[in-house]
């Protein structure tokens, strides 16, 4: 069975995640080796009413969240279509270990850029480096994020 | 390198993700990778990149089905050392 690449459209739009836990809004790059894409933080999110109450700060865990949906869902939709097909709608891609580091905060209403370069791709695992970047260029979150894609 | 050193320096890899220490302290070529050592099934990949790194081999991924246990694992490497 042989695959095909994707678009950057087609990614998004294959992307599981939706509203309200959807972290990505553009995917400016993909390929074998690497994805780029953004997110602005929606200040109505639910968490901000208690991630602190009147000093919302956008929780760790969904900046990892959003460079998980970029650097692992993503990018594994494109590198396991581009083995199959058939595989992109029967597989989940799972979240399975992470370690990174924070640098600074992210407020409601920032936008930011997620880059992540593959660390490998094997027996359907993914671990990607990723950062985060404000519009400034300053970077809050780096690190390793690592999926794998499940049969469902 | 003989048995007990390849053995040694695979248990020397699994140790960071081995979640159950007291199986660890008995660990024989018996011992079942997951179901005794309960290292994470999704572990196991960065386990066998580790097997080729340290090792200097490479292990084709059909390979990694067929282990199971320590010495599955010893075995596999051996095989690859020729």
């Amino acid at each position: 069975m042989s695959g095909r690449r994707l678009t950057p459209e087609e990614v998004l739009a294959a992307l599981p995640q939706q509203e309200p836990f959807r972290f990505v809004d553009e995917i400016l790059e993909i390929d074998e080796e690497h994805i780029i894409g953004t997110y602005r933080f929606r200040p109505e999110a639910d968490f901000y009413r208690g991630h602190f109450p009147g000093n919302p700060v956008t929780p760790g865990v969904i900046l990892i969240e959003s460079m998980a949906q970029v650097g692992i869902v993503a990018l594994g939709l494109f590198l396991l279509t581009l083995e199959s097909e058939d595989d992109k709608d029967k597989i989940t891609t799972l979240f399975t270990d992470t370690s990174v580091d924070f640098n600074g905060i992210v407020k409601p209403g920032d936008r930011v850029t997620i880059s992540a370069k593959k660390t490998f791709f094997r027996r359907r695992k993914l671990r990607s480096e990723a950062e985060m970047r404000l519009e400034d260029g300053t970077v809050v979150c780096s690190g390793s994020v690592s999926g794998m894609g499940v049969f469902q | 390198m003989d048995q007990t050193e390849i053995f040694e320096k695979v248990i020397k890899i699994l140790t960071p993700y081995v979640k159950n220490q007291d199986a660890l302290a008995s660990v024989t070529a018996a011992t079942h990778i997951l179901d005794d050592l309960k290292v994470n099934s999704a572990r196991l990949v960065d386990v066998v990149l580790e097997f080729e790194d340290i090792f200097e081999i490479e292990i084709d991924d059909d390979d990694v089905d067929s282990v199971e246990t320590v010495g599955n694992a010893v075995a596999l490497i051996e095989s690859k050392l020729g």
